[in-house]
């Protein structure tokens, strides 16, 4: 790929599109196409994923012409940071409780930021967390653990 | 009178005490969110929307609606009085507003910019009320071929008029279409797309979906830029504007409020474009051009009535269609289908108190946003030192205990995170996810009127253009995809949020 390809916005719209598109209809050739009058669960999406793949056809080109660079580069640190501590917190809520969960989401999250500072992260999880317990576990009775094996029973 | 009986049924309903509690917490977190920037009532709404699920209906759209309004309330407060709108739809405001604060006029603003909002949004609120039913009517004789040319209709717009590149914002709403098919196909039984993950059957839930694409992908994006910190020195002196204020406002007022009804129910057109266009408007038909931009208090008064006034309307095809016009109408169509009610005409007559009560609420919001926001102006400004590294970790919170809870599956978080790096991916190369949301929401409605107008037709494509209402849906598409060639109006485009 050449260099100032990478950082083009339409050309890179454009190729995602068409893998996107060439996906759907790879997908869906498995399924019964059936006939304009008696469409089968394949017709829509095939018809679909080759909308989608002429759309990305003519962003490639047009990329390749005239295409707008991007202004920043990719983020790719906040939006890994940020991706962990959702993961980690929809592994860890039933495994460990809300507390530990909560505890890891803050502060993998916060570490996605420009400035990480630990007192005010602990504070923010702290307030947090009672603020969560009070309305989710308390209030909405929602049925998860505090922490391992520790129930609200309210 | 029906509607007479209809309004009491309405605040019956809105006059509860859960009722206006919620409507309260709607409109301060509304407020909240408006001021803050970085955070937008489509993010709010996006976040909550998840633990609506766990009230009744009416109480979480008069919520949520109370989120979507009350922001246009917080955000004019900002562009006046630091020069930032809190929201895209004042970005217009800042520009007289805030020199009205450097010439000691902030109190004025204030109050002209909350008497406009009350006045455009009660305005607003009696038009859903008497056009709602009309247009229900209407849509009762609607057939397949018609809804699937509406729905092609508002999908074009969407893409359209977005904010960015149009052909971007179509290949979007294709996109959206293709997340909407995937789950078991209701003609057939058939599993699209599923790929044997059981979770996926019923489709990818679409509070997944809107948190992923408007919560976490904003947050990553929002991070990237550098933090806006901003300090208001200037004292408010006196909240009362003088009477050439309100003489000077008055027909700007109308007019916005005009602009903004009429915006309001247009497909993919919102708040953010109704105020730019009134503000223009206000500036072509003023005798002395030259003040605006030092101050006029018409470009304040205009702009704050149609962005109001455009949120209210905006639930007119949502409410009595069942098709949304911007992204925050479509979550608000999907916080009513989780609810298991399917939109669409009947809403109004099977659900009388969910039309009508949420119609009352938005009155009594209102006002309540009037008193929220004029005595208490300081204590919203000095939200504005909140930091955002302190919002985003307690937004994504939010976020995944939410979605964890509709279904206590952790496989919807995980589902979110992975929706959340295509947002990011798809923002960073200016594709807008508006489009795509609303392709989602009417995804697997239009596929099932598509079959059944092709059915009923024998297979005959041109179903479309001799029925006289789909022909009118089918015409008004193509003119709005002419526009997109037309560079002139391309120009002038806003956020549709």
């Amino acid at each position: 790929m050449r260099l100032e390809l990478r950082s083009n916005k339409d050309f890179l719209a454009g190729l995602l599109f068409l893998i996107l598109g060439g996906f759907a209809v790879a997908v869906a050739s498995n399924y019964p196409m059936g006939s304009t009058m008696r469409m089968g669960p394949g017709y829509f999406p095939t018809a679909l994923g080759v909308i989608l793949c002429l759309f990305g056809a003519y962003l490639v080109v047009r990329g390749i012409r005239t295409g707008g660079k991007m202004e920043r580069g990719w983020a790719w640190r906040p939006l890994a940071f940020i991706t962990l501590s959702i993961v980690l917190f929809g592994f860890l809520l039933d495994r460990a409780g809300m507390v530990p969960a909560l505890v890891a989401m803050f502060f993998v999250a916060a570490a996605a930021g420009r400035e990480f500072r630990f007192k005010e992260v602990l504070l923010l999880t702290v307030v947090m967390s009672a603020f969560a317990a009070a309305v989710f576990l308390y209030g909405l009775k929602l049925p998860y653990p505090l922490f391992p094996g520790v129930w609200w029973i309210s | 009178m029906d509607i007479l009986n209809n309004i009491i049924l309405g605040f019956g309903v809105a006059f509860s005490p859960a009722n206006l509690a919620y409507c309260f917490v709607g409109v301060t977190l509304g407020t909240l969110v408006g001021v803050l920037p970085g955070v937008g009532p489509l993010v709010t709404i996006a976040m909550l929307l998840p633990i609506t699920f766990n009230l009744p209906a009416v109480s979480a759209l008069i919520m949520l609606a109370g989120i979507y309004y009350g922001a246009q309330y917080g955000g004019s407060t900002t562009s006046i009085l630091v020069n930032l709108p809190g929201e895209t739809a004042s970005a217009v405001t800042c520009i007289d507003g805030y020199q009205m604060a450097r010439q000691g006029r902030a109190g004025p603003a204030l109050a002209i910019a909350a008497i406009s909002s009350l006045f455009a949004g009660c305005v607003g609120v009696l038009l859903i009320a008497l056009l709602g039913p009309v247009l229900g009517e209407l849509a009762l004789k609607f057939g397949a071929a018609e809804y699937t040319a509406l729905m092609l209709m508002a999908l074009a717009a969407s893409a359209v008029m977005t904010q960015g590149d149009a052909v971007k914002g179509l290949a979007m709403v294709v996109l959206g279409l293709l997340l909407g098919i995937v789950g078991t196909d209701v003609n057939s039984g058939m599993s699209r797309y599923t790929f044997g993950v059981p979770e996926l059957s019923d489709g990818i839930g679409f509070t997944v979906i809107a948190v992923g694409l408007f919560a976490v992908a904003e947050i990553v994006v929002n991070l990237e830029r550098t933090e806006a910190s901003a300090a208001y020195t200037h004292k408010i002196t006196g909240l009362m504007p003088t009477g050439k204020d309100l003489r000077d406002s008055s027909w700007p007022i109308v007019r916005g409020t005009a602009v903004g009804a009429f915006f309001g129910v247009l497909p993919g057109t919102g708040p953010a474009l109704s105020s730019f266009a009134t503000y223009l408007l206000e500036k072509k038909l003023a005798r002395d051009p030259s003040r605006f931009g030092k101050g006029a208090i018409e470009g304040v008064a205009a702009p704050e009535a149609a962005n109001n006034a455009a949120a209210q309307t905006n639930f007119i095809p949502m409410l009595t269609l069942g098709i949304p016009a911007t992204a925050t109408m479509a979550l608000m169509l999907g916080a009513l289908t989780m609810q298991g009610i399917e939109p669409g005409p009947q809403v109004m007559t099977s659900k009388p108190e969910l039309f009508w009560g949420l119609i009352a609420s938005m009155w009594i919001g209102n006002l309540m946003l009037v008193v929220l926001n004029l005595p208490l102006v300081g204590l919203w400004v000095r939200l504005l030192r909140v930091p955002y590294r302190w919002l985003f970790p307690s937004i994504i919170m939010f976020c995944c205990i939410g979605n964890y809870s509709v279904s206590n599956n952790p496989a919807d978080v995980y589902l979110c995170a992975v929706i959340g790096v295509l947002g990011y991916v798809l923002a960073k190369l200016d594709c807008e996810p508006a489009p795509l949301i609303l392709g989602y929401v009417l995804g697997p409605l239009m596929e099932e009127y598509l079959r059944r107008a092709l059915l009923i037709s024998r297979g005959d494509p041109t179903v479309f253009f001799t029925r006289p209402i789909s022909l009118a849906f089918m015409i008004a598409t193509l003119l709005v995809l002419l526009l997109m060639i037309a560079p002139a109006v391309r120009g002038k485009k806003a956020d549709n949020a």
